[in-house]
């Protein structure tokens, strides 16, 4: 494997730890609504609170890697989606505004004006992170500078809105069955419940998502045809994992649940980094303006140091997350510390 | 206005805004690891007390740093694109680094200092806020280091793109080599190639030696400075509150403590903060002459340069309106400019002697001329003021810092003094209430000393963003349009008013309600007393 590639595989690993980690605690977001107790409501949060702040550090690592390794990808994604990615930052500042402030008051408004605005934030959060998933693999208008020729408009079409919604469906899964994990009581029998619809959704979404790729992605039929296998094995482990997600309820294995809708989202990055690969950003129509893993990257020097850099700083990161989690573990129990 | 403004506008405005949070993570951060080392060395619960009241402060203050963070990362490939493809081979690795080796272990400890209270032992907690501490201190090294590789670039060279034909013929990019096949190279640029606008696009910064680029001509000065800076304004912020609590004769025992505490830690950075802007304006004197000359308004090279107190920078304009020099009318110490320069305190008098470049001669030649070739000696006289950043403005904000900065050495000075003699506590005194309210204004002039230095270093770069490489104007995304900033501009200004709002409301609310007494170290759940014994913790049950 080249560099080029290993940094490729780098950068989906720390963007699949941000889709994994911050999935469950955006998913909580549209999740929160759905109760009407404000108790309920404060252990979703306190089961997001300890953590939700290091789970965001994936994406700006994941963010700083891209620049590091491929800074021509870097510079145009984000200068072209500059109206989505300052709606993104608009978003995610709202949300921590409103998990850190919502607490502070007990005033039913307050709270009520706090828990729409982490809600609506988290949603959109979900929805842009998929929306320019689906911009990448749709391809978008790349000149031979490689820099975006549209607007806020040329992104929000119907296959990117899909991928979005998708991307919704499945953090809010994900997001379900963490607050399982988090619960206990008739909050927690309530949450079970609402597994039935939100793995349906997400099963329901990601099957016509599949489809509808593979009918109206013609940029992608040669990819199809020579990683046919690859692709087909993928996307059987991604509904695999995703049905055993109430199998594993049913025999009370909450932890196994959790685990397999993990792997929902990382077969689900997989898929998407196995069709774009060697690509970066999909230009359409101009094929040849596409970025990749050589025109889009640094130099091999820097990647080469970069790598190592990587090699020994994220096992230690994964080693003290996980730790923290450990320390976290188990059911919430609201203290004066609490949100 | 145009895209260049505004975008310079948005950067300006987030980052000043944002720097308003990680000085008081880092100086609290600091404060918080003495708190905890006391409350183990000496078990006294007040110690638990206070940790854990000014945890709650630290804690609101990181979660607005962490949010106004993010987009500072972003903005260099939002409205920087061109900048982000031009250094991206250089500059992205200590941001890079700065994720996985500072954010995440801030944020991973945070959560076990910020809900570890019933979870772990003292001294897990002491090495929690540690690993935060040192985490803050991290994020700090690594932007300092992205920042300083942009005052003073080292440790690379520029290479161009060119289309190579199977025989080894090399074509610039724009040119149409028909059915010839080609591949796009990387050609390296000699050393001391000036880039010329009609390089942009092809040409970037590509990495030589990555130890040289960390640790350029200006890191480790800039490092000390800044860190020094976030000290003083994190320990002004406890010495302003407990000073507080003091004139309103509540919470005595606690602010006293804090009050302690927090004022050696101010004095003690004071002191350092003056050898380290010692350094720093050195280190620009030897690598960023223009910056110098603006920030002292010296209009032309001389010998025994006085060094400004206090005075007025103003531009001379031609008829037709073009920047032709500047005037200053400065009031200042005669030579100490030439002595500082030199650093030679021994001998001032020949020390004095030392020559400083003025306005007039900065940019060199050479640079105007490599920058426009063939250009007359007239035309690069004419175009030489473009290349010099705002004096009048630069003049003004860096000598607010220097006077700020003594204002708080002279303030923690007193404050010591009354200290060791313990003149501090007599709160009735009608001098010492007075003193204390001036500890109450000590952070605003502490945050406003940290931007005014901010802003004497990053408009002094000006008109450069890689100083004497890239020009500002050169780096903008090419596709972002002036409605798209705007709004954003106007978008950030409303959230971050919002966010001000509630800050100051929260702050306010957690300083009034003080911290609460506790009786004895709380028992820790059965299920970690494993964790307990280990980290030290003696449970019974």
């Amino acid at each position: 494997m080249d560099l080029n590639t290993i940094w490729f595989v780098l950068v989906g690993v720390l963007l699949t730890g941000y889709a994994v980690l911050d999935g469950f605690d955006l998913g909580t977001g549209p999740l929160l609504l759905c109760t009407k107790e404000d108790r309920d409501r404060r252990i979703f949060l306190n089961a997001i609170g300890p953590i939700w702040n290091g789970n965001e550090v994936w994406l700006v690592t994941g963010g700083g890697a891209l620049f590091a390794a491929f800074p021509n990808v870097y510079a145009s994604v984000f200068s072209g989606f500059y109206d989505a990615f300052m709606l993104l930052l608009f978003a995610l500042i709202f949300r921590a505004a409103a998990i850190e402030f919502r607490s502070k008051r007990s005033s039913p408004a307050w709270r009520k004006t706090w828990d729409i605005s982490f809600a609506v934030s988290s949603f959109v959060s979900a929805l842009l992170v998929g929306v320019a998933i689906g911009n990448v693999v749709w391809g978008i208008p790349l000149d031979d500078k490689h820099d975006f020729q549209g607007n806020l408009f040329t992104l929000l079409h119907p296959y990117a809105l899909l991928v979005g919604v998708t991307s919704v469906a499945l953090m809010v899964m994900h997001g379900n069955l963490y607050l399982i994990l988090k619960t206990e009581g008739a909050l927690h029998d309530q949450l079970m419940r609402w597994t039935k619809r939100t793995v349906a959704i997400y099963l329901i979404c990601f099957f016509v998502l599949n489809v509808v790729t593979m009918l109206t992605c013609p940029h992608l039929k040669t990819v199809f045809h020579e990683r046919a296998l690859l692709l087909s094995v993928l996307a059987a482990a991604a509904f695999l994992v995703t049905f055993n997600i109430p199998r594993e309820l049913r025999r009370g294995n909450e932890g196994r649940a959790f685990i397999s809708s993990s792997l929902s989202i990382v077969t689900m990055m997989a898929l998407f980094a196995a069709t774009i690969y060697p690509n970066l950003v999909i230009s359409r129509p101009e094929l040849a303006n596409s970025l990749d893993i050589h025109n889009g990257a640094s130099t091999e020097k820097s990647l080469n140091f970069m790598f190592w850099v990587a090699l020994i700083g994220v096992p230690i990161v994964l080693a003290y997350t996980i730790s923290i989690y450990y320390v976290f573990r188990g059911k919430v129990t609201l203290t004066d510390e609490s949100y | 206005m145009n895209v260049e403004t505004l975008s310079r506008i948005q950067f300006g405005l987030t980052a000043s805004f944002h720097f308003v949070f990680p000085p008081m993570t880092i100086g609290l951060g600091l404060f918080l690891v003495i708190l905890q080392a006391l409350r183990v060395w000496t078990k006294e619960p007040i110690y638990l007390e206070l940790a854990r009241f000014w945890t709650k402060v630290f804690g609101l203050v990181f979660a607005i740093g962490v949010a106004t963070g993010i987009p500072m990362e972003f903005q260099f490939g939002t409205n920087w694109a061109h900048y982000a493809r031009f250094v991206g081979d250089i500059f992205g690795s200590p941001l890079a680094i700065e994720g996985i080796y500072a954010f995440f272990m801030e944020s991973g400890f945070l959560a076990l200092l910020l809900f570890g209270w019933n979870k772990i032992g003292p001294k897990m907690h002491l090495f929690s806020t540690f690993m935060v501490a040192l985490g803050a201190h991290f994020s700090a090294i690594w932007i300092l280091v992205a920042n300083s590789w942009m005052q003073t670039p080292a440790g690379f060279h520029l290479a161009r793109q060119m289309k190579v034909t199977a025989d080894g013929a090399q074509f610039p990019l724009t040119a149409d080599l028909g059915n010839t096949a080609f591949t796009v190279k990387e050609i390296p640029l000699p050393q001391g190639y000036v880039v010329q606008p009609a390089d942009l696009g092809h040409v970037r910064a590509v990495i030589d030696n990555f130890s040289a680029a960390i640790f350029n001509h200006t890191t480790l000065d800039r490092l000390a400075h800044t860190i020094f800076a976030c000290w003083i304004t994190g320990a002004f912020v406890v010495v302003a509150i407990s000073a507080w609590w003091l004139l309103k004769n509540r919470f005595l025992a606690e602010a006293k403590i804090s009050l302690k505490i927090s004022l050696v830690m101010a004095t003690a950075a004071c002191l350092l903060q003056m050898v380290a802007g010692d350094f720093t304006a050195r280190g620009v004197a030897k690598y960023q002459p223009a910056k110098l000359a603006a920030m002292e308004g010296i209009a032309h090279t001389e010998k025994q340069a006085p060094l400004g107190i206090v005075g007025w920078v103003s531009w001379q304009r031609d008829a037709a309106g073009n920047i032709t020099g500047i005037e200053p009318k400065t009031i200042g110490v005669p030579g100490m400019l030439s002595v500082l320069v030199s650093g030679d305190f021994l001998h001032p008098a020949q020390a004095a002697q030392t020559e400083v470049k003025g306005l007039a001669d900065v940019p060199s030649d050479e640079l105007l001329r490599a920058r426009h070739p063939g250009a007359s000696d007239t035309e690069l006289a004419k175009l030489r003021p473009k290349y010099w950043p705002n004096s009048p403005v630069l003049f003004q904000v860096y000598h607010l810092m220097i006077a700020l900065g003594v204002l708080l050495l002279l303030v923690s000075l007193l404050g010591c003094w009354w200290l060791k003699t313990g003149k501090l506590w007599s709160t009735k005194d009608k001098s010492v209430r007075w003193f204390l309210g001036v500890l109450v204004i000590c952070p605003f002039m502490a945050h406003l000393a940290t931007q005014a230095g901010w802003f004497t270093a990053e408009l002094g770069r000006q008109p450069w963003i890689v100083y004497e490489v890239l020009k500002t104007g050169e780096a903008m995304s090419a596709v972002v349009r002036a409605p798209q900033v705007l709004s954003s501009i106007i978008m950030f200004t409303l959230i971050y008013l919002l966010l001000t709002a509630l800050f100051v409301t929260l702050l306010l609310q957690k300083i009034k309600h003080g911290p609460t007494p506790v009786a004895e170290e709380p028992r820790l759940p059965e299920k970690w007393q494993s964790l307990s014994h280990r980290s030290g913790r003696q449970t019974e049950d």
